[in-house]
């Protein structure tokens, strides 16, 4: 990050949150660092906190108590029109009653900039999100994608150093939001500002991300970069909600970490406590007879249930020895047919050490009980 | 359903023509179900405004004439008439604007059953009698009322005002009346003003009053055009309460039929001052919705 993107964003921190309504807790004191030019993402199911959040930061919603802080100032009691922060709404907000120049010369307008200025700016901001020449438009003459995009130039257009956005492509189909997933990133590293983002998709926030806070029962289950929080979940909550997982219960043994009675190979020492383990479909793999020796893998043995074509990969379940379903995730190429087993086959199953993950917690036995 | 003339009709396009019949069937049942209405209100309103048309250019001696227009345009009573009504509907239209508007707006903002409760009694008036209303305002209103009555024992004022029997009595009973239709409509448009765009432009930096003045002002329009032209259209031809409480002083068209009726029997003359009022009417909402396409403005939309 530039010295200059620095100055034209500011952290945030957040301290010890609280929100309620009546006996349901939005908010259970959260603390959050957020820093400056970040891209954090607030992810979540629905209603876990994370619009709630969100809404604080942009002073829609009062909290019971707390403080928020935009660089050194505390915000918390300060109205929303005093935050000078964009902010791109889930239903976009465009003023139906105005062409696209003016919903994104609005905050202009507001800020005394003399008419020719902010209608250049205007136009540059709807270059930026390229649209150019859409000025003279009437809001309800655009698309969806477009409308997306014009709420984002009216975000930034008066270069707020904070910018929320609240699930703002969740109205756009699919091939469609991966593009603005990629356009909003590169917007993001041009203009530097701190950018707090709220999903429920995990895909996107993983895609978009510098850090992810992952919040449910309005608190920050795990905050890290998406890497980390989808290699190393920090609990069973974070390990389902983000990608595919089995997870299998073990019993300790010591140092040891037994699984059907045979220790698990682990890159390092498990945590104390109880734990259950957590396989990736796609990090499992078919092992054959060459690989039997290989001391890098966890080996299960396992008879093969179903096989389903997905397109880009096939998902298939298998049983364990003791019964316990688990899945596998593979690529699919031109000897899909000649390298998959069929349902009923024997196969070996391989997790490398690195992929053999414990989660804290002794609850894997209820994935058991769905399979 | 067996239909042995289908596939006459060719294998290309098999049942085409009956489909088509069954399209049609449809569409005369639909129409049917509204021809009640529809017989209703040419018997009576096409057929007797057409008749009273007809009678407005019938002069005295039973022939073709346009007299009663021609006494309209040469007496003066009739021009003031006119103005007195125009002033009290413009009026009482403005006075519906500044008590509704506010009223709207707090329904609107009020969680939605509270808002309910709420409507229910603005609408509540309507369940009770318009005559019923306005002598009630009599009772209230005269010297020797329950106003006058409480503001002289509680020493407000000494003489007895004279609320009633003038314009400000015509006034009084007509916003009383003419509010829930000014309400109504406000209501609606104000209520489909989603809540995001207010925060939206508080977001951008828009203090209340602004927010108020560049989104909600302009939202809300639609709702404030049809409850004003409403008010102002009904207005145009209300009769009890005007006469009732304007005391005579205050003469309005519809009153002026009445008396034309009722004590000359000269049905040209009450004909004509309803043709041209209604004519009036007609070019103002020809105007309006000039100015602002109709349906939107009845639909209450904020689009």
């Amino acid at each position: 990050m530039t010295e200059r993107n620095r100055s034209k964003s500011l952290p945030i921190s957040v301290g010890g949150v609280t929100k309620t309504y009546g006996r349901v807790t939005a908010l259970d004191s959260v603390d959050l660092e957020i820093e400056s030019g970040e891209f954090m993402t607030l992810l979540g199911p629905s209603g876990s906190g994370k619009t709630t959040l969100l809404m604080v930061l942009a002073g829609f919603t009062r909290p019971d108590c707390g403080s928020v802080r935009f660089g050194d100032a505390e915000v918390v009691r300060l109205p929303p029109h005093k935050r000078d922060l964009g902010m791109v709404f889930q239903s976009y907000a465009l003023f139906p009653h105005m062409t696209v120049a003016e919903n994104v010369a609005f905050p202009l307008r507001l800020r005394k900039v003399g008419k020719a200025d902010r209608l250049a700016r205007a136009e540059r901001a709807l270059q930026t999100v390229q649209l150019g020449g859409y000025g003279d438009r009437r809001i309800d003459q655009l698309s969806g994608g477009q409308r997306q995009r014009v709420a984002l130039a009216r975000a930034i257009v008066f270069e707020p150093r904070i910018l929320l956005m609240d699930e703002p492509l969740s109205a756009l189909d699919k091939k469609l939001r991966e593009l603005m997933q990629i356009e909003l990133r590169r917007l993001h590293e041009r203009f530097g500002m701190t950018t707090v983002y709220v999903t429920h998709d995990q895909r996107e926030a993983l895609t978009m991300s510098d850090r992810i806070a992952v919040i449910d029962d309005g608190a920050i289950q795990q905050l890290g970069t998406p890497r980390a929080i989808y290699d190393h979940p920090a609990n069973r909550f974070v390990a389902d909600f983000i990608g595919e997982s089995t997870i299998l219960p073990v019993t300790r043994d010591g140092a040891d970490v037994l699984f059907a009675g045979t220790p698990l190979r682990l890159a390092g020492p498990p945590p104390p406590g109880p734990v259950s383990l957590m396989i990736r479909p796609e990090r499992l793999q078919l092992l054959s007879g060459a690989d039997a020796a290989d001391a890098s893998f966890n080996r299960f043995e396992a008879t093969a249930e179903s096989i389903v074509f997905q397109g880009e990969s096939y998902l298939m379940q298998a049983r364990l020895a003791d019964g316990q379903l688990v899945a596998l995730r593979g690529g699919v190429r031109h000897d899909y047919d000649a390298v998959t087993p069929a349902p009923g086959d024997r196969v070996a199953l391989g997790v490398h050490v690195e992929d053999t993950i414990l989660l804290p917690g002794a609850d894997g036995a209820r994935e058991a009980d769905d399979g | 359903m067996a239909d042995a003339a289908a596939p006459s009709t060719g294998p290309a396009r098999p049942h085409a023509r009956t489909l088509r019949r069954d399209a049609r069937l449809e569409q005369l049942a639909l129409f049917g179900l509204a021809s009640p209405a529809l017989i209703l209100l040419l018997a009576v309103l096409a057929l007797p405004v057409g008749w009273l048309f007809y009678l407005s250019f019938i002069g005295n001696d039973g022939g073709f004439s346009l007299q009663h227009y021609e006494r309209m345009v040469d007496s003066k009573s009739y021009a003031r008439i006119f103005r007195t009504t125009f002033e009290v509907s413009l009026i009482t239209t403005g006075l519906c604007i500044l008590l509704g508007y506010p009223l709207a707006y707090l329904l609107s903002q009020l969680p939605k059953r509270m808002a309910a409760l709420c409507l229910l009694a603005v609408l509540l008036p309507f369940w009770t009698s318009l005559l019923v209303r306005t002598y009630a305002w009599l009772v209230l209103l005269q010297r020797r009322g329950l106003i006058n009555e409480w503001g002289m024992s509680l020493g407000l004022w000494s003489e007895p005002l004279a609320l009633v029997h003038n314009l400000s009595g015509t006034l009084i009973g007509m916003v009383h009346i003419m509010l829930p239709f000014m309400i109504l409509p406000l209501y609606g448009s104000m209520r489909a003003i989603p809540a995001d765009l207010l925060n939206a432009s508080a977001n951008l930096g828009a203090r209340p009053s602004e927010t108020f003045r560049h989104v909600f002002l302009p939202l809300s329009m639609p709702g404030l055009f049809a409850g004003s032209l409403l008010v102002f259209v009904l207005c145009l031809g209300f009769y009890v309460t005007p006469a009732v409480l304007g005391g005579g002083k205050v003469i309005m068209v519809s009153m002026r039929i009445a008396t034309d009726i009722e004590l000359f029997v000269n049905w040209g003359a009450a004909s004509a001052l309803g043709v041209v009022l209604l004519v009036l009417t007609l070019g103002l909402l020809y105007g309006a919705s000039r100015f602002l396409s109709l349906d939107r403005v009845l639909g209450g939309g904020s689009r």
